[in-house]
């Protein structure tokens, strides 16, 4: 058998960087959760901010030690499989990189020992500075992260010397001509993450009648967060889309399977796109609308694929439907966010089981819309790594051979399978029994939590 | 501009690193060798919590030390790595296993022997593999053009094998220590009578090590012979481990975990003695694997003397909040 390492190589990046996001996209949004139970906590003294605080706690404690081992393998797997590119685009990827470990890991695995261990040895204020230190960290990582990311799809502020990419502009790197609101799109996207786990979590509950008092704060907490979220969320979606037709045009192109340039575009809102005839079947599409999302006006022309050479072209299946059923996702939270917030203002949330039923299921949108947004981004750069001047398959290590590549990815998929069943086994666990002392099993009583929850009536 | 001082500040940052992640991931893997020789329920509960605060904390300086090395010095990332291709994907499969378990092993019931092997196996086969890693390194590793250009199985020799034992009896010597620091009553005495063979164990294979560097035609024995000074830090070893040993006589708690440090300091030192100005043994210097003065500047300015001292007091002031016994 014939094993490529170049292939095997990109899966098992594509493997272990997608099984890695998991964690982040839902840590970064708790950490700032349980940073803000312990601050509710400290300020009106109530339990029930308390109780939710213990339970999401150990749930992060065991998501972050899961994302902790799994991001270890992406600090080293740059350089087991993808050593041309370390050496070539290190003096910029790795000062980027090494900053996340220096500002934002030091800080997170640091004082996360105090708060898991240290409740009753430090003052409840420098307990609190250290749940806000988490948080902040966890915000800090992905800054690092989106500020390298966005150069390896926008390279700006440098120089090719002697065939390695060097740094001339590091403000120009950093803050990248889409960095900015590629970050709040990751950011938001990973609050939308954690609202979507908040309301679920509550809808189970109410489902099951049990844990009253905790379930609405989360769901009140949760509906309103992410109706406002969602909304920004679209908006900054939208914008950069419209970077992404000035920056990466043949991306542009390929998620939405234009092969042609048209003018005015038209948006597909569904196809079969086929690579092999460059063609589209079962075409759904609206006239204008395409033009629009790229460039603000409806009748400008737009650029398809044929516009760029053959072989710089993405491949267009996956970042057509992976953007898609994003998008979807998001309308979906949209929807379930507004329709809980209308339901609770008739005063109808907690009969509705219907509704219940629907919130609850929703728990995995943020997750899915978070590696799908990956997957349309960094699928549609490729043939390139680092856009326009490093081709991902003049980036790996010469020295790989398939059977190597072969074993490691194996390795790595059984170890994930492991302590992924267990993981998702013990969360699931942990949040079926719900707070360890719960305020109240019977609704109507101990209501005095919520008046300071948004939507909380008298 | 004369800019040789950055390679040199960020190579000696990085050594300092390095020997912050031995002494501090090293007891907690220590901790877990020494974990896998007892079936005492109880011990083994103390142990983890002897750790459990600190081990995440312990093991992100790997990940700042691989991202400092990306970032200051891309080439020996890129030779190191591939050269280690497949014992570093089983470190990483380690490191997973075990770190997991510190949060899944109390939690589970029926698979809980699952953890525990998965805690007691990773935390041998890491520091096995990091021993194997170092001791590859001075045997030399084939470069050739800024690349590596061994084979996939080149890491495993009977050098190597035998300073990867090297490396797991001395972070157990560590593990014990740190037990002795941080627990009471019958595991302190038990981790106390540990101590003193696990030192035996430590300076055998060191003298061992010394003796075959010696006597083999490495380059490394040329530069001991000529630089006499080296001398010092087997000495330096010699003094601690006496210290150490009286320190288990008069059960002084604080005494051997502080002595095992010097003992890992001085060989340390003599290893980077052994190789300076080498990064990669005699094929890359800290000149050649140096990263554009640009990149070294703008690490300097930031991470370099504003970020790492900062690191360098919360993590002491959260060592100091959680002090004491367990």
């Amino acid at each position: 058998m014939n094993l490529d390492p170049l292939f095997l190589s990109r899966i098992q990046f594509a493997f272990t960087a997608s099984f890695h996001i998991i964690f982040p996209s839902l840590t970064i949004g708790l950490a700032i959760w349980l940073a803000m139970l312990e601050g509710l906590h400290l300020t009106t003294g109530k339990e029930v901010y308390q109780r939710l605080f213990d339970l999401w706690l150990k749930a992060f404690a065991i998501l972050f030690a899961m994302g902790v081992v799994s991001g270890i393998v992406m600090a080293f797997q740059f350089g087991t499989n993808w050593s041309v590119m370390s050496s070539k685009a290190g003096p910029i990827m790795g000062p980027l990189l090494g900053y996340e470990a220096f500002t934002a890991f030091m800080l997170e695995a640091t004082f996360l020992g105090v708060v898991l261990y240290g409740r009753n040895r430090v003052a409840p204020g420098f307990y609190f500075f250290s749940c806000c230190m988490i948080a902040l960290g966890a915000v800090i990582s992905s800054f690092w992260i989106l500020c390298n990311n966005s150069w390896m799809q926008v390279p700006v502020g440098h120089e090719i010397v002697n065939g390695k990419i060097v740094p001339a502009d590091w403000k120009a790197i950093v803050l990248g001509p889409v960095f900015l609101l590629r970050w709040l799109h990751m950011l938001l996207g990973s609050f939308l993450t954690t609202t979507m786990c908040l309301i679920s979590t509550g809808a189970w509950y109410l489902l099951r009648k049990v844990h009253y008092q905790e379930a609405r704060v989360m769901l009140n907490w949760g509906l309103v967060a992410t109706a406002a979220v969602i909304l920004v969320q679209i908006m900054v979606g939208d914008i950069n889309g419209k970077h992404m037709y000035t920056y990466q045009p043949a991306k542009f192109a390929a998620i939405e399977a234009r092969w042609h340039p048209e003018q005015p575009g038209a948006q597909l809102w569904f196809a079969i796109p086929d690579e092999k005839n460059q063609r589209n079947l079962f075409a759904i599409s609206t006239p204008y609308i395409g033009s629009w999302l790229a460039t603000g006006s409806l009748t400008a022309p737009v650029s398809g694929l044929s516009d760029f050479p053959k072989q710089d072209w993405p491949p267009v299946l996956i970042p057509f439907f992976s953007f898609r059923i994003m998008f979807g996702l998001g309308l979906l939270m949209l929807a379930t966010s507004f329709l809980g917030i209308w339901l609770h203002l008739r005063e109808r949330l907690e009969t509705s089981r219907w509704f219940l039923w629907a919130a609850f299921l929703t728990f995995p949108s943020g997750f899915l819309a978070v590696i799908l947004g990956w997957f349309t981004t960094e699928v549609g750069r490729q043939p390139w790594v680092v856009y326009g001047l490093l081709r991902t398959a003049d980036s790996m290590t010469p020295t790989l051979t398939g059977t190597g590549v072969l074993a490691t990815l194996i390795s790595y998929m059984l170890v994930y399978a492991v302590i992924s069943s267990f993981g998702i086994y013990f969360i699931y666990d942990l949040l079926r029994k719900g707070p360890a002392e719960s305020g109240s099993e019977i609704a109507g009583v101990a209501e005095a939590a919520t008046d300071s929850i948004p939507l909380a009536k008298e | 501009m004369d800019a040789s001082w950055l390679p040199l500040f960020w190579a000696s940052l990085i050594a300092f690193a390095i020997l912050v992640y031995v002494v501090l991931n090293g007891y907690d893997l220590g901790v877990g060798i020494l974990f896998g020789t007892t079936r005492d329920e109880g011990y083994r509960g103390t142990m983890m919590n002897a750790i459990a605060p600190f081990w995440d904390g312990n093991e992100v300086w790997l990940i700042l030390i691989a991202a400092s090395l990306f970032g200051a010095f891309p080439i020996v990332y890129s030779i190191f790595l591939p050269a280690f291709y497949l014992p570093m994907a089983l470190m990483l499969c380690a490191l997973i296993f075990r770190g997991v378990a510190f949060e899944f092993r109390y939690r589970a019931k029926r698979f809980r022997w699952l953890w525990d092997w998965g805690f007691f196996l990773g935390s041998l086969t890491i520091s096995l593999v990091q021993g194997m890693a170092i001791g590859r390194m001075v045997q030399e590793l084939p470069v050739i053009n800024g690349e590596y250009a061994g084979g996939a199985f080149d890491w495993l020799t009977p050098f190597s094998a035998f300073c990867g034992i090297g490396l797991v009896l001395g972070y157990a010597l560590l593990g014990a220590s740190w037990l002795v620091l941080k627990t009471e009553g019958l595991l302190r005495d038990w981790a106390y009578r540990r101590l003193g063979w696990l030192l035996a164990g430590v300076l055998t294979v060191l003298a061992l090590v010394s003796l075959y560097t010696l006597v083999s035609h490495l380059r490394v024995r040329d530069r001991w012979l000529e630089n006499m000074w080296l001398a010092v830090f087997p000495l330096l070893i010699l003094l601690a481990s006496s210290i150490l040993w009286a320190g288990v006589r008069w059960r002084h708690d604080r005494v051997p975990y502080g002595m095992a440090i010097v003992i890992f300091l001085g060989a340390f030192l003599a290893l980077a003695g052994s190789f300076w100005p080498y990064m990669i043994p005699f094929s890359v210097t800290i000149m050649d694997a140096a990263a554009p003065v640009q990149t070294l500047e703008f690490l300097f300015y930031g991470a370099g003397i504003v970020v790492f001292p900062i690191v360098l007091i919360y993590t002491g002031i959260v060592y100091w909040v959680l002090r004491g016994k367990v």
